[in-house]
């Protein structure tokens, strides 16, 4: 897994609340090889019905080129526990997203594919996507040892991240192995289950 | 004495396998379901070259991909979609995973099929890489889904890496009306509390109305947590709980049968437990409810009306309001009982169960559909079922497609999605934009409302039916 440290990037603003997993990626999209879905980002949203960009569609906008970070709104990425919302916009170069809050699974993915979920208190995401939208192709920084994002306007906010994910994240480290390494509390905790729930 | 304890609480302690100085716990996973979609999973195991720890607590059914008018993997037209339908044989066989494949009656959706073979038992933890693996969390486990990294990571170690989430509890007290069903309170629910509602929660569900569902009732309700945002819903497990499991093909027998018994009378909160939330709903207010947005929080009970923006608390409610009712194609003010419908869904792991599909006859017995309307059964053996009692054929005879069990129509992925602008009545979970084929316009209600508008052509109230 790619390490992440900072990132100094063009960031997109996405207003809708609860923009759920299925518009990150439709359903119709899934069970093909991931190669096959880098281009399906957003695919409702980006195009219309006859298959042309929407031109209102800031991924759409040559200003947002290149970016690398999502502002979004409260609850976004909920739904579906679909892995592919965080790999394809992953694939996509997008690797940090700042919103009030998360679908609970979206956010647990996100980790596990080198990507970045910050929560920043409402206000905050609102002044950040009005900064997006009033300068297109302004950048944030963020700085994931400090747990700063420092927004256009130059003002600098800490975030909060359990330090055992911003290990990970800071080492690219896998979990599986991390895990692995306590092979024999597993072990100890199975044996124990065995004695007292014998009709598992 | 010890201190009073919540259910959740009770099942996470027991499942701790180690806690660490930073907040997280490597969480044991007793049950992990599968289905067509976690061939992911199995395929980043091979990459690390490693096996499953624990086949003897994996199972697993192909529900999404699975064609619902036949039953035979060759006539899967996408050739992706297929190999994920005939992965799920070969990875299952070769790791000694449980599979009740296509063909076996057993087959079904992974979170009707859990249940119903006992597979899932209260005060246990279970895991599927879906989201609507809440549902198992009515039987009194604590039950979420996962991504297919961690679906892999549970093959490898039988673990999760978890940060305890925050208790919630939500009481449902009084008694429900007639026709009112376990879909009707966990739309009012999410009605209520929105649909980040219990973000960071694991709810637990109490207070008389809830008690007196029958499982099916419960499993419907806590199916839809994940659309109020939590991380897992549950019931404690009591009498109703224990009767449903008795004589399962998964669940313990005889000795092992009192012991388990005895240990799941143990499960419920204890008297006096804190939760970090509580919320509380009056049955009785609880009418037939049908959602009119793009959010399952977007609910209105049959009586009202299609809501107007100029109502919304604030600019950015206001906004996606707009945006709702014109992907929706709705007029503010328009009764709900005027809304014409295009085609009826009965099915999905919300209401395919045998229950749900009692519940649709009753209505649907002796009147004519008049428009396209499907009913898709959980499970081969909730098929089965419904064609030993006649449901079947009264659909029919209504004039209802009687299909074959899978995921079908709920979320589209087999091909089995609507027109653009068409107009659904749903008993599944989900009206997100496009979920049921793009351009769709999803409405959620129970089984015997979806049956009232597949009648009348519109939504009705289903009441007014009886």
């Amino acid at each position: 897994m790619e390490a992440f440290t900072t990132l100094d990037a063009v960031a997109i603003p996405i207003d809708q609340p609860n923009l759920d997993t299925d518009q990150i990626i439709p359903a119709r999209f899934l069970g093909k090889p991931r190669e096959m879905q880098v281009g399906a980002l957003f695919h409702d949203l980006r195009y219309a019905p006859d298959k042309s960009p929407r031109p209102d569609f800031v991924t759409n906008m040559p200003a947002f080129a290149g970016a690398r970070i999502v502002v979004a709104e409260r609850n976004f990425a909920c739904g579906s526990s679909r892995e592919n919302a965080v790999t394809v916009m992953v694939d996509n170069g997008l690797r940090a997203f700042i919103a009030p809050s998360f679908g609970d699974i979206f956010f647990n993915n996100c980790f596990q594919n080198g990507a970045l979920p910050i929560r920043v208190d409402a206000a905050r995401a609102a002044e950040l996507r009005a900064m997006l939208h009033a300068s297109p192709g302004a950048r944030i920084r963020i700085d994931l040892a400090s747990q700063t994002v420092v927004g256009p306007d130059g003002k600098s906010d800490r975030f909060e991240i359990d330090s055992f994910r911003k290990d990970c994240l800071l080492r690219g480290a896998d979990e599986v192995s991390l895990t692995l390494s306590y092979d024999e509390d597993i072990k100890a905790f199975e044996a124990r289950q065995r004695q007292e729930m014998s009709w598992l | 004495m010890a201190a009073a304890r919540t259910m959740f609480e009770k099942i996470w302690q027991r499942h701790v396998v180690v806690d660490r100085d930073d907040g997280y716990t490597l969480l044991y996973i007793d049950r992990h379901l599968m289905h067509d979609g976690s061939a992911a999973g199995f395929a980043k195991l091979r990459e690390r070259n490693m096996k499953l720890r624990r086949p003897d607590r994996g199972f697993a059914t192909p529900d999404h991909y699975v064609r619902s008018d036949s039953r035979d993997v060759a006539d899967i037209v996408d050739p992706h979609h297929r190999r994920l339908v005939e992965q799920i044989r070969t990875n299952t066989a070769e790791s000694g995973v449980t599979l009740f494949d296509l063909g076996d009656e057993r087959q079904g959706i992974a979170h009707v099929v859990g249940p119903e073979q006992g597979v899932t038992q209260p005060g246990l933890t279970l895991v599927c890489g879906d989201s609507h693996t809440s549902t198992h969390g009515a039987l009194g486990a604590l039950a979420f889904g996962i991504g297919s990294s961690e679906v892999a990571h549970v093959m490898a170690t039988q673990c999760l890496w978890q940060r305890k989430p925050k208790a919630m509890r939500i009481s449902v007290d009084g008694t429900l009306g007639a026709g009112i069903t376990g879909k009707d309170v966990i739309l009012a629910i999410i009605a209520r509390i929105g649909t980040a509602g219990a973000v960071g929660h694991v709810i637990e569900y109490a207070g008389s109305a809830i008690r007196g569902l029958s499982i099916e009732g419960r499993l419907t309700v806590c199916n839809m947590s994940i659309e109020a945002g939590g991380k897992a819903g549950m019931v404690a497990p009591d009498d109703t709980t224990i009767a449903y499991l008795e004589g399962r093909p998964f669940a313990p027998k005889a000795a092992e049968w009192d012991k388990a018994v005895a240990f799941w009378r143990t499960v419920p909160s204890d008297e006096g437990a804190a939760f970090d939330r509580e919320v509380s709903l009056d049955a009785a207010t609880i009418a037939p409810m049908v959602t009119w947005g793009t959010s399952p929080e977007d609910a209105l009970s049959i009586t009202g009306r299609i809501p107007e923006p100029s109502t919304a608390p604030d600019a950015a409610k206001k906004d996606s309001m707009k945006r709702a009712l014109d992907y929706m194609g709705l007029v503010p003010g328009t009764p709900l009982e005027q809304v014409p419908v295009d085609r009826v869904f009965i099915g999905s792991c919300t209401n395919s169960r045998i229950e749900d599909l009692r519940a649709a006859a009753k209505v649907a017995k002796g009147r004519k559909v008049v428009i396209p309307s499907w009913v898709v059964a959980g499970s081969g053996l909730v098929k089965k079922q419904a064609e030993a009692e006649g449901l079947d054929r009264i659909f029919v005879e209504a004039g209802f497609e009687w299909r074959e069990p899978g995921c079908s129509m709920c979320v589209g992925m087999n091909g089995d999605t609507g027109k653009p602008q068409q107009r659904i009545a749903s008993t599944s979970n989900r009206n997100f934009i496009g979920r049921q084929g793009p351009g769709v316009r999803t409405h959620l209600l129970s089984p015997a409302m979806a049956v009232a508008a597949a009648v009348s052509g519109h939504f009705a109230d289903v009441r007014k039916l009886a």
